[in-house]
């Protein structure tokens, strides 16, 4: 058709396209090389500085041009006078911000730019503050941008509360940014501290109330201010309730401090001569200075874990030198020192006893509240209320369920039992795709609540027996139980922290899916192993057993190693203590 | 352009340079038809424009004079065999009427003058029963200067004889009560005087329509496709606010608003949230209330009467009595289009909506189309077989074949077209004020408000705020653009708004809100009802309508297309335009138009690219 506009043909583009990119692609190769030629003379000249930038600005991602950059401009440094550098230096900040125009994330542009901010002879910070809230403003989840930021808010000094009123506003515009909530993490036990003591003002500075009780972290924020947080945080999840950033936010704003460290059980037996030692957490006790004291006298002991797959480990035993405690009518005090702590714990061995331990209860130190808040109970139930009415709400909403149940084994763990267990119920079959994890977590739950029942009742059997359990944790909390029934759960293993049980004389697993016994390893005694309808296929799954010297009943009726050839004559050889075997 | 240098053949020829005209010029242009484009007046444009302050003092005046009728000259002396004749409306047709001007500033600045205000003046009718206004106790200004400030333009009333209606509610006050009552004036608040609007006049851009720009709407979409785009920049719409409880609100309508907002609890924001991500698809619930008002649809939700308000009036922009599924569809409308450019749906284009069919005149002309303003058609030659119109005759006497003839409506003669009768107008009011209707901590905020009807039988109001970053207003001022469809006259409708949501004469205990510094009222047609193919017109002959009511272009950018597809039904209604570097000039030297500001290209895509990321 006639007057139409006449447009190159594809072809005629490409073919145009291909030329310009060999040009470019020459122009570089001339100039990269000509970089190299120079550096290697060890010229550091303007000619220089001018080829780096040209390359740099099509391509700010060649860490050696940057390399070579500093080194000419640190030269220059020294032949210039002061006015001079300034100069050079604000030009190159003026060529950085080219080169992250070119890409906002590169590596090599965002550190340069830190490194010469930090050799300007007059920085401008406040420009380059305003630089990052720019660059954030296009895209607020730039972690280059966040760091160079963190910097500039460092060298620059910038008040704590200017900096809460920027997460303020970033969240403002959006809230599904996790940057922002962890800086406001950081802030705010800054800006408002926690007083210690209930009555004073949140803002009183902290050099003149008394130092924070060792049993709670700094990183806690006065009440006043939580409330406020909760407020906000809240009003995030109720917007948009499957946003996980504010739902993790809310976590920590609930979040309990960090337990003391400590040692919270020893545990003494004359019959093996040994010594166990229960940490608030998991130490290596080879490192940390720790010393047992028996009747006055240091001895020298060795200390391992309780199976040599731990370095770290919350127990730890020891073997008393031979005949130190052995007489059942001598009485023995004992003290373990962890000396990098400060701290020990003692423990009298009576006349006429066989054991003795001194510890502290899972009662007393609400252990297992440790995954929310020290907060007060009134103030937790007012959370619980809300999430309750979101609920409500958003009755399938995995985030939310979550959260009341945590926030009702903060309250209640007990009390709260049948409703957790509806909720994770509910969880499961919302976020099936993770719904191994719930059961975990709900295995956990229900440990807690049994290891708690058992104290309160003051025995040393521990009973789970039909409750779904998936996997074994706290198991340093059972250092002391002596029967252990884990009878029809999931279980695929007892894994090797299995291993803390050292006073386990009977244990009942029957019915689970029990593949590996590596955690029944030196568990010194050890009787009876019930291992019913499981699925130990080899001889080798049952070679720990051999390290328990008291075992004498063992069950492995049901299971595929029954039908191995010899099964009989191949037991007795790898356990001889055995003799009441059921196949 | 002279008249002896136009071609004398063209394959369409245009007439009217509105926003449905100048797309189809574009879109022909584009595809290698010869265009020529007129319009008989002396700006781009047509009802689509924007002046700045003097321009549209002009037009004001423009259209209170009687529009001369051209004298019906005999071109039958040009007329071939088989042919007939069809004139064309000789003057400006009534598309505008009851222009009422006020001000309410002072004449100078205020050194001289303290806190008096220009009297508007009005019509002799008006005058005489403005005596027992509500206004008395205002203090006399010298009546001197007042008399010399009588400006040609603050006559007002329209033509029709519809003005007189109105002068009996009037706010007009008589000349020798100035406007400013003394209790009212504000020592503190310092005046731009009406001078200074005169002299910063070119800093206005004043809308003739008010209309903003959907982010997925079709102007949007073409304006994307078609490469147009690159010849403007726009700016987001930054707040939806609303008038409630005889008080300006924030509408939370994205997902950081309702974050932020303070009016809501959390369990309505839950709410709000849920309703605004479940009404995007329909459920069976939705469809059990098709034909029921949207309103019982709300109440159903448990949506307290907050957030129907918003869902409502602002978010769907509908009545109580719309049925359910219009006022959904047109929810959906409205979230679809969020997010894609910013919190709110709309854009507005910096400098004016008059940019956006001036762009279009520019693709066309890229591509070879020829312009001549202050130039029009006279008559249409039609042969009598076919019934086609062959050619035009230009008002100069020229005669341009062409095989197609473009017009806007306004050009032909009532007794040709299909209209809506009677012919619906719109109400439409501008305001120069000295501060936004809500105040907040950035004063750059581009605001779309929405006024439900404030009493039984009021129209719904839709409100522009625009602020001076948009380029269509002085620093310190903001331009307020107020639009209905038509009850009364545009004062009728529109001036009890006004003295609710800003400070004027007449209003009452209003000081915090802000001062209307200078106003505008008028009726212009509705160009919604006009159909494409006219009575008795020949089938070649193509009828554009006005603006329509609508807060959206869609009825425009519909018509263009339609058109285009019945002029040239086998082509690509505006294909993306090729970048210029791939333009392959003739050897013979036919100079290009050749295409500059590259820092704005595709300022369209960019965005949404970002915003998608």
């Amino acid at each position: 058709m006639h007057g139409r506009v006449k447009v190159k043909s594809t072809a005629q583009q490409e073919e145009e396209k291909r030329k310009e990119r060999e040009k470019k692609l020459k122009i570089y190769v001339t100039a990269r090389d000509a970089c190299f030629s120079k550096r290697k003379e060890g010229i550091w000249d303007d000619e220089a500085l001018q080829l780096t930038q040209q390359l740099l600005s099509s391509n700010p991602d060649f860490a050696t041009l940057w390399n070579y950059r500093r080194e000419i401009l640190m030269h220059l440094e020294t032949v210039k006078d002061k006015d001079e550098v300034q100069k050079i230096y604000e030009a190159e900040l003026l060529f950085l911000e080219a080169c992250l125009k070119v890409n906002p994330k590169s590596y090599g542009s965002w550190h340069h730019r830190g490194w010469v901010s930090a050799r300007l002879p007059r920085p401008d910070w406040t420009r380059e503050l305003s630089l990052c809230d720019r660059c954030l403003s296009i895209d607020d989840r730039n972690f280059h941008c966040w760091d160079y930021r963190r910097v500039v808010v460092k060298m620059s000094g910038v008040p704590v509360d200017q900096e809460l009123e920027f997460t303020d506003r970033l969240i403002g515009s959006n809230f599904s940014n996790y940057s922002s909530w962890h800086y406001r993490s950081t802030l705010l036990p800054l800006l408002h501290p926690e007083s210690p003591e209930p009555p004073s003002p949140c803002h009183e500075p902290p050099q003149t109330s008394p130092p924070p009780s060792p049993q709670i972290h700094s990183h806690r924020v006065c009440e006043e201010q939580l409330l406020k947080e909760y407020e906000l945080v809240q009003n995030a999840f109720f917007t948009d309730p499957n946003d996980q950033s504010a739902w993790f936010y809310y976590r920590w704003l609930l979040g309990r401090a960090e337990r003391e460290e400590m040692i919270s059980c020893v545990y003494v037996s004359r019959d093996e001569e040994r010594v166990a030692v229960a940490f608030s957490r998991p130490v290596n006790a080879q490192l940390v200075g720790l010393m047992l004291v028996l009747d006055g006298q240091p001895q020298r002991v060795e200390w391992r874990s309780v199976h040599p797959r731990f370095k770290h480990s919350p127990v730890w035993i020891c073997d008393l030198p031979p005949g130190t405690i052995s007489d059942i009518t001598n009485e023995h005090n004992l003290t373990v020192h962890w000396t990098e702590k400060h701290t020990h714990r003692d423990c009298a061995l009576y006349t006429g006893r066989t054991e003795s331990w001194c510890r502290d209860s899972a009662t007393d130190q609400e252990l297992f509240r440790s995954e929310l808040s020290v907060e007060k109970t009134s103030v937790l139930q007012s959370e619980l209320q809300s999430c309750n009415q979101l609920q409500e709400l958003e009755p399938l909403n995995k985030w939310c369920l979550l959260t009341i149940i945590l926030l009702m084994r903060a309250l209640d763990p007990l009390g709260y039992e049948k409703e957790t267990l509806a909720h994770f119920q509910t969880l499961k079959e919302v976020d099936s795709m993770r719904a191994a994890y719930y059961s975990d977590l709900c295995s956990k739950f229900m440990i807690e609540n049994t290891i708690l029942k058992m104290e309160y009742a003051e025995v040393r059997v521990f009973s789970m027996s039909d409750k779904n359990l998936t996997t074994l944790c706290h198991l340093d909390q059972l250092l002391l139980v002596t029967h252990i029934n884990l009878s029809c759960n999931q279980l695929q293993r007892l894994p090797p922290q299995f291993a803390m049980l050292q006073c386990l004389e009977v244990l009942e697993a029957d019915n689970n899916a029990i593949e590996s016994l590596e955690g029944v390893y030196h568990l010194p005694k050890l009787e009876e192993v019930l291992l019913k309808n499981n699925n130990i296929s080899t001889l080798a799954d049952l070679q720990p057993l051999a390290t328990c010297p008291k075992l004498k009943r063992l069950d492995l009726r049901g299971n595929p190693v029954t039908q191995t050839a010899n099964i009989e004559s191949e037991l007795a050889e790898l356990l001889p203590s055995v003799t009441d075997l059921l196949l | 352009m002279a008249a002896e240098d136009l071609p004398s053949e063209f394959d369409i020829v245009i007439l009217g340079t509105g926003l449905a005209e100048s797309v189809v010029a574009a879109a022909c242009s584009r595809v290698g038809q010869r265009v020529l484009h007129l319009d008989r007046r002396s700006h781009y444009a047509a009802n689509w424009a924007s002046f700045t302050f003097n321009g549209l003092l002009t037009w004001i005046q423009e259209h209170h004079e009687e529009s001369q009728p051209e004298e019906l000259q005999d071109w039958s002396s040009l007329l071939e065999e088989g042919e007939e004749l069809i004139y064309l409306n000789p003057s400006d047709s009534a598309s505008i009427r009851n222009l009422q001007v006020f001000c309410f500033t002072s004449e100078k600045d205020e050194e001289e003058e303290a806190q008096s205000a220009v009297p508007p003046s009005t019509t002799e009718e008006e005058k005489g029963e403005a005596a027992d206004d509500t206004v008395d106790e205002t203090e006399s200004a010298d009546p001197k200067e007042e008399e010399s400030e009588e400006k040609p333009e603050e006559t007002a009333a329209g033509q029709e004889g519809q003005g007189a209606q109105t002068a009996g509610e009037g706010p007009e006050v008589d000349q020798s009560h100035p406007s400013v009552a003394q209790s009212q004036s504000e020592p503190t608040r310092k005046k731009i005087s009406y001078a200074q609007l005169v002299k910063e006049g070119r800093r206005f851009n004043i809308d003739l329509v008010s209309k903003l720009m959907y982010s997925r709407g079709s102007l949007v979409d073409l304006l994307i496709k078609s490469n147009v785009s690159r010849y403007a920049e726009f700016k987001n719409v930054t707040r939806i606010l609303t008038y409630r409880h005889g008080n300006v609100e924030q509408v939370p309508c994205s997902r950081a608003d309702v974050f932020a907002s303070r009016q809501l609890s959390v369990v309505e924001k839950r709410k709000l949230m849920r309703f605004l991500t479940s009404c995007v698809e329909e459920t069976e619930e939705q469809q059990a209330f098709t034909g029921r008002p949207y309103l019982d649809f709300l109440r159903d939700q448990q949506l307290g009467d907050n957030l129907q308000h918003f869902l409502l009036h602002s978010i769907a922009m509908v009545t109580e009595d719309t049925p359910t599924e219009v006022g959904l569809a047109s929810t959906r409308h409205f979230l679809r289009c969020l997010g894609r450019y910013g919190n709110t749906p709309f854009l507005f284009p910096v400098y004016g909506l008059g940019e956006i069919p001036q762009c279009f005149c520019r693709m066309c002309a890229v591509f070879g189309g020829i312009y001549c303003l202050r130039h029009s058609v006279h008559c249409l030659l039609v042969d009598k077989d076919s019934n086609r119109c062959k050619a035009v005759i230009d008002s100069r006497g020229q005669r341009i074949s062409c095989n197609h003839f473009v017009v806007e409506d306004g050009y032909v003669e009532a007794n040709r077209k299909n209209v809506a009768t009677p012919t619906r107008f719109i109400s439409r009011a501008v305001l120069i004020t000295d501060a936004s209707v809500l105040p907040s901590g950035s004063d750059q905020h581009v605001s779309m408000v929405t006024v439900p009807p404030i009493a039984a039988g009021s129209p719904a109001v839709k409100m522009v705020e625009l602020c001076p970053s948009s380029m269509t207003c002085m620093s310190g001022t903001y331009l307020v653009h107020l639009t209905c469809q038509s009850v009364g006259s545009s004062y009728q409708d529109l001036s009890p708004v006004v003295t609710k949501l800003f400070h004027t004469p007449e209003s009452h205990d209003q000081e915090h809100r802000p001062s209307v510094l200078w106003c505008l009222y008028f009726n212009m047609a509705d160009g919604d009802g006009t159909q494409v193919q006219g009575h008795n017109l020949p089938s070649n002959v193509y009828l554009c309508s006005g603006p329509d009511a609508d807060l959206g272009h869609d009825h425009a950018i519909r018509q263009a297309e339609l058109i285009f597809q019945k002029i040239l039904p086998e082509e690509d209604f505006c294909p993306p335009a090729p970048n210029p570097e791939d333009i392959i000039y003739d050897g013979d030297g036919t100079s290009f138009p050749e295409e500059e500001e590259k820092q704005e290209e595709e300022l369209v895509e960019e965005q949404e690219v970002q915003t998608e990321e």
